[in-house]
C-alpha cells in the first residue's frame, strides 16, 4: 500500500450457532437436506404462526460473551428488520437492534510478533434467511427454506484494523475462539462463517474516517485479505484520481479478484426496524451467567500462556497447538502417556504429525495414529531405543498400520545397538576402511568426521546412536 | 332447539331429547335459510356432520366432555386444516390452512362440532364489516344496518341463531362493539390469556381472541375452552385458569363501578347514555356503588391506536407477497412486478390504507414522532387504567357512540369509522379484558354496555353480566324473522 494512506477496516462476522434445532422453530438445523424439507409452518412464514426463542441459542450467545469480556445485557430485544425478498418468507427478518445480547468486548490478535487489542461493539442474535436459486429452474428463481430460521450470532467489530493482514488474523482468532466455545462449526464452506468487511482508506495522520465501503459475503480467510486489499487499492486510486469514494455495498468477485458495486446508499433499503411484538424481551439473570461462566472451557490465550510455561514449549509451537480444543486435547494427551515428553512430544506434533494431516488433508480427529500410539513411539525415542532416523520409519508404519510402536520396533529389529564391543568393531572397520577421511580429520578438518560416522550409521543400518559412534571415534582417532 | 343456551344443549344431548347429528342439521338448515345476511364465508356441512356423528358415539359411551357435540362457528381468522382461512381478503381466498390455530384444537378437543368460518373484516380492519371480500354480513335487528366489526359474521350469526356460540377476535373492539350492534354477549380476554397461535395476526401486541355468545353463562363455557398457556405463543401468559363458571352467581353486593367521565361528554348520543345509565342503576339496585373515576390520557387512545396497530400491520401482512400461498397476479414480468400486482389486485382499500400508514409511521426519520410516541402514549393510558381500578372494582360505559348504523353510511369517512371504537380501543391499548352486553334498545336497534376490568378478571366480568342477565331480558330478545 502506498505509504500516505491508512485503511481503517472493520468485520461483521455472521456465525451459525450450531443447536439442534432453528431460532424460533422446533424444525432441524442440519445441512444438506433436500429443499425445503427442513421448513415447518413457522420458517415459511404461514399465517397465524408465531417464533418462541430457541434458549440454547441464547446461551451460546452469552457464553460468546463472557468469553470476550463483554457485557452481557440483562434486557434485550429482538426487533423487525422489514424488507421483501423471495427467500426471506415473513417479509422481515427476526433480529436485534437496539438492544442486543452482547455488548462491548474486545479480542487479542497477534501480527507478526506485535500484539493488538481489537474492539468488538456488540453481538446480536437474529435468523438467517433462506436460498435463492438462480440455476437449473429455466429463467425461474427457486427458493430452498431449508437455512430460514437457522440462529446466527452477528458479531460486529470495532472499525480498529488497519491492514488486510489484521483483519484475516482477528477473522482466525474468532473462528478459533467460536469453535473452542462450540458454539458454531466453523465449516465455512457450508456458510457456518461469514464475513462482510467494512473498509475506507484516510490519509496518514488524519483523524476522521473516510467513506467506507461495504464488501458483502467474503467465505474464506484467502479471499478476506485479497478483497479488502484489493478494496484498499480502488480507493486509493479514486482519491488519487480526484475521485471521491462513495458509500456503497460492493460484492467481491473471486473469479476476476475485484470488487463490484451492488447498491449505493440511495438505494439503501429503510428497514424500518421496531420491537417484536411476538417475542417477549430476553432477560438474562445473573445466575445464567455464573452457570455458564462455571462451564466455559479454558480459552485458547489462556491455553497458549499455560503452555508455554507448563511445557516450557517455543511461542510458535505453543500458538499452533492450541490453534484448536481438539489439538491441544491431543497434544496434552500424548505428553501424559509418554510421561511428560513435553518438548519431544511438540516437536512431533508441530512437525512430522500435522505435516503427515495435512498431506493426507485430514483434522487431527481423523489422525491414524492416535494419541497412545504416538506416545509409545516418543518413549522409545526417549529412552534411546532408537535414533530418531529409525522414529520416523516407525512413525509410517504407525500411521499405515495399526501396531504399536514396541511391535514395530520389535518384528523390524529396529532397536539401537547398546552393544558397545559390536559398535567397536564397526567403527574399526570403518577408520581402516577410509583412510583418507581420517587422513583429513586429523589434518584439522573437524567435518570429516561425518563422513566416518555416516559410514558406521550406513554399516549398522542406523541402529547405532550417533552421539556414541561420535564419541568413539574421536577417542579411537586422536587415541 | 336453537334457542337454548350451551347447559340447556348439553342437557339435551345427553337425555337424548336430540343427537348431535339432529342439532347440526337444525343450524345447518337455518344457516342456508338465512343465506343473505352473509354471516359465514364457508360452510362445513359435510364436515360437520362427520364431527356430529363421531360425537353422538361418544355420548352413547358416556365418554363427553362439556362441549361434545354442540356446534360452534369460528371467525375465519382462525386457521383450520384443510377448510379455506380467507380472513375476509381476496389475498387468501385460495388458502387451504395446513394447520389448526390452538383455539380450533381446543374447541375440536372439547368435541364440538364445526359449523363454518364467519364472515370478517378484511384482515380483521374494520368496524362495520364492510371491508371484507365476501361484502357486508347484515344486521338481523335491521338488514339495511351494518353488523359492525370486525367480528361482524360471528355477531349475526350468534344474534340470527346460526349457531349457539362463535368466536371472535379483538383488536380495537372488534369483539365488543358488533356484540353491542347485534344485542348478543362478548367478551375480550386479557391479553395474552387466549393463544393466538394460528390466529391470523393484523396487530400482534394488541390481538386477542374471545367468546361471543347470548349470555354470559355461554361465554363463562366457552372461555374454558379458550383460555390457557401455550407454548407455542410466546406472548401468551403462564397463569393457572380458573374456572370460570363457578362465581357466576356471586353477589354484586358493595361492588364498587367507576363511571369514566371521559366516556360520558357530548360525543355520546344522548339515547345511549341514557341506556347505560339505566343499566347502572339496575347495578345499584344489586348493591353497587358508583363512583366517578377520570382517564385524562383517554382522548389519545385512537391516534396511539391507529399508529401502533397499522405499524404491526404493516410488518405483519408483508409475507401476503405472492411467492408462497395465496393470491398471485397473472404473469408477473419480474420480482417487483410479483410482487406490487400480488398485493395490489388482492388488498382492499383499507387494508392498504394502514400498510402505507404503518410504512409511513416507522419510517428513518418518522419514527421517533410517530411509533415511539404512541408507545409512551400507551403506557401513560395503561397507567391512568392501572390508576382507575385501584379505586374500584370495574369500570362501565358504552360501548359504541351510537347504534348500528346504516350499510354505506360512513365508508366513505375513514376517520368517522375510526371514531366508532373511541371506548374500546383504550382497553386493547392497555391489555385489560372487557365485556359488552345487551343492555336494552333505541329505535329498535341493540345497545351494549361495556365492562372493564382488572387483568385476568374474567371471573368477575363473567359475574356481573351474569347477575345482570338474570334480573333483564335484554339478551333474551331475538330480531324479528329469527325466532
Amino acid at each position: 500500500m502506498n505509504s500516505q494512506w491508512e485503511a481503517v477496516i472493520g468485520l461483521e462476522i455472521h456465525t451459525q450457532l450450531s443447536t439442534k434445532s432453528k431460532i424460533f422453530s422446533g424444525a432441524a438445523t442440519a445441512y444438506g437436506a433436500e429443499p425445503n424439507t427442513q421448513a415447518c409452518a413457522v420458517d415459511l412464514g404461514l399465517p397465524g404462526v408465531l417464533p418462541v426463542l430457541n434458549k440454547d441459542a441464547v446461551r451460546k450467545a452469552v457464553t460468546f460473551g463472557l468469553a470476550i469480556d463483554a457485557k452481557i445485557a440483562p434486557h434485550s430485544v429482538f426487533a423487525r428488520k422489514n424488507y421483501f425478498y423471495p427467500d426471506l418468507p415473513k417479509g422481515y427478518q427476526i433480529s436485534q437492534f437496539e438492544l442486543p445480547i452482547v455488548g462491548n468486548g474486545h479480542l487479542d490478535i497477534d501480527v507478526d510478533g506485535v500484539g493488538k487489542r481489537i474492539g468488538i461493539t456488540r453481538a446480536h442474535l437474529e435468523e438467517d434467511a433462506g436460498k435463492s436459486l438462480h440455476e437449473d429452474f429455466h429463467g425461474l428463481t427457486g427458493i430452498d427454506l431449508n437455512r430460514a430460521g437457522t440462529p446466527l450470532l452477528e458479531i460486529v467489530s470495532e472499525p480498529d484494523m488497519r491492514s488486510a493482514k489484521e483483519a484475516v488474523a482477528y477473522m482466525r482468532k474468532l473462528h478459533e475462539l467460536v469453535r473452542y466455545l462450540e458454539i458454531c462449526d466453523g465449516n465455512m464452506q457450508e456458510g457456518s462463517f461469514r464475513c462482510d468487511a467494512n473498509v475506507s482508506v484516510r490519509p496518514k495522520g488524519q483523524q476522521e474516517f473516510g467513506t467506507r465501503a461495504e464488501i458483502k459475503n467474503i467465505n474464506s480467510f484467502k479471499f478476506v485479505e485479497k478483497a479488502i486489499n484489493h478494496e484498499i487499492e480502488r480507493q486509493i486510486e479514486v482519491i488519487e484520481a480526484g475521485g471521491t469514494v462513495v458509500q456503497e455495498t460492493r460484492l467481491y468477485d473471486a473469479n476476476k479478484d475485484e470488487t463490484r458495486s451492488m447498491r449505493s446508499k440511495e438505494e439503501a433499503n429503510d428497514y424500518r426496524y421496531f420491537p417484536d411484538p411476538d417475542l417477549l424481551p430476553v432477560e438474562i439473570e445473573e445466575s445464567l451467567k455464573d452457570e455458564i461462566r462455571a462451564t466455559l472451557p479454558e480459552l485458547p490465550e489462556t491455553k497458549k500462556q499455560r503452555f508455554l510455561e507448563q511445557y516450557s514449549l517455543d511461542l510458535e509451537s505453543a500458538a499452533t497447538l492450541t490453534s484448536s480444543r481438539e489439538l491441544a486435547d491431543f497434544y496434552e494427551q500424548v505428553v501424559a502417556e509418554s510421561g511428560g515428553e513435553a518438548k519431544l512430544a511438540g516437536n512431533w506434533m508441530t512437525g512430522d504429525v500435522l505435516g503427515a494431516l495435512n498431506k493426507a488433508g485430514l483434522e487431527i480427529g481423523d489422525c491414524p495414529v492416535n494419541a497412545e500410539r504416538l506416545a509409545g513411539l516418543l518413549k522409545r525415542i526417549a529412552d534411546n531405543t532408537i535414533s530418531g532416523k529409525i522414529a520416523k520409519q516407525v512413525f509410517d508404519k504407525l500411521w499405515n498400520g495399526t501396531a504399536t510402536a514396541d511391535e514395530i520396533i520389535e518384528q523390524e529389529g529396529l532397536k539401537q545397538i547398546t552393544d558397545t564391543g559390536a559398535i567397536e568393531a564397526i567403527v574399526d572397520k570403518v577408520i581402516a576402511a577410509n583412510p583418507v577421511p581420517v587422513e583429513q580429520f586429523l589434518s584439522g578438518k573437524d567435518k570429516a568426521l561425518m563422513a566416518l560416522v555416516g559410514q558406521v550409521m550406513k554399516e549398522t543400518q542406523g541402529k547405532a546412536n550417533p552421539g556414541e559412534v561420535n564419541k568413539m571415534l574421536i577417542g579411537k582417532l586422536r587415541g | 332447539m336453537h334457542n337454548k343456551t350451551l347447559t340447556e344443549l348439553a342437557a339435551g344431548l345427553r337425555s337424548k331429547q336430540f343427537s348431535s347429528v339432529e342439532l347440526t342439521q337444525t343450524f345447518l338448515g337455518r344457516i342456508g335459510r338465512h343465506e343473505t345476511l352473509n354471516a359465514f364465508i364457508t360452510v362445513c356441512e359435510d364436515g360437520a356432520i362427520r364431527q356430529a356423528h363421531a360425537a353422538d358415539q361418544l355420548l352413547a359411551t358416556g365418554q363427553a366432555a362439556p362441549l361434545t357435540g354442540i356446534p360452534v362457528a369460528q371467525k375465519d381468522i382462525f386457521c383450520t386444516l384443510g377448510t379455506k382461512t380467507s380472513c375476509g381478503s381476496k389475498m387468501l381466498d385460495n388458502f387451504i390452512a395446513p394447520y389448526s390455530a390452538t383455539v380450533v384444537e381446543k374447541f375440536e378437543r372439547a368435541g364440538s362440532v364445526m359449523l363454518g368460518k364467519l364472515n370478517m373484516d378484511e384482515f380483521a380492519m374494520g368496524s362495520s364489516n364492510e371491508t371484507s371480500f365476501y361484502g357486508v354480513a347484515h344486521n338481523p335487528w335491521d338488514t339495511c344496518c351494518v353488523s359492525g366489526g370486525s367480528s361482524g359474521g360471528s355477531a349475526v350469526a350468534v344474534a340470527a341463531r346460526l349457531t349457539p356460540v362463535a368466536t371472535g377476535t379483538d383488536t380495537g373492539g372488534s369483539i365488543r362493539q358488533p356484540a353491542a350492534f347485534c344485542g348478543i354477549t362478548g367478551l375480550k380476554p386479557t391479553y395474552g390469556r387466549v393463544s393466538r397461535y394460528g390466529m391470523i395476526a393484523y396487530a400482534s401486541s394488541l390481538d386477542q381472541g374471545g367468546p361471543m355468545a347470548r349470555n354470559a353463562e355461554d361465554a363463562a363455557l366457552m372461555m374454558q375452552v379458550m383460555a390457557g398457556f401455550d407454548s407455542k405463543d410466546s406472548t401468551s401468559v403462564d397463569q393457572p385458569v380458573p374456572d370460570y363458571s363457578a362465581g357466576l352467581n356471586d353477589s354484586l353486593q358493595g361492588l364498587k363501578i367507576g363511571l369514566p367521565k371521559e366516556f360520558f361528554t357530548d360525543q355520546l348520543d344522548g339515547n345511549i347514555a341514557a341506556v347505560i345509565q339505566t343499566a347502572i342503576a339496575e347495578y345499584q339496585k344489586m348493591g353497587a356503588e358508583i363512583k366517578e373515576v377520570s382517564m385524562p390520557n383517554l382522548k389519545l387512545a385512537i391516534p396511539a391506536y391507529y399508529v401502533i396497530a397499522s405499524a404491526e400491520c404493516s410488518s405483519n401482512l408483508s409475507r401476503y407477497d405472492g411467492v408462497r400461498f395465496g393470491y398471485r397476479c397473472q404473469s408477473p414480468q419480474d420480482l417487483a412486478d410479483l410482487y406490487t400486482r400480488s398485493r395490489g389486485e388482492a388488498f382492499g382499500a383499507e387494508v392498504k390504507r394502514r400498510i402505507l400508514m404503518g410504512t409511513y409511521a416507522l419510517s428513518a426519520g418518522y419514527y421517533d414522532a410517530y411509533y415511539l410516541k404512541a408507545q409512551q402514549v400507551r403506557r401513560l393510558i395503561s397507567d391512568d387504567f392501572k390508576r382507575a381500578l385501584s379505586e374500584v372494582d370495574v369500570l362501565m360505559g358504552p360501548v359504541s357512540p351510537g347504534t348500528a348504523f346504516r350499510i354505506g353510511e360512513k365508508t366513505s369517512d375513514p376517520i368517522q369509522m375510526y371514531l366508532e371504537d373511541i371506548y374500546t380501543i383504550a382497553i386493547n391499548l392497555a391489555g385489560l379484558p372487557a365485556m359488552s352486553i345487551p343492555a336494552g334498545f333505541f329505535d329498535d336497534m341493540p345497545v351494549g354496555l361495556q365492562v372493564i376490568g382488572n387483568y385476568f378478571s374474567e371471573p368477575k366480568l363473567l359475574n356481573i353480566g351474569h347477575r345482570y342477565q338474570q334480573v333483564t331480558g335484554w339478551h333474551l330478545q331475538i330480531p324479528k324473522g329469527f325466532e
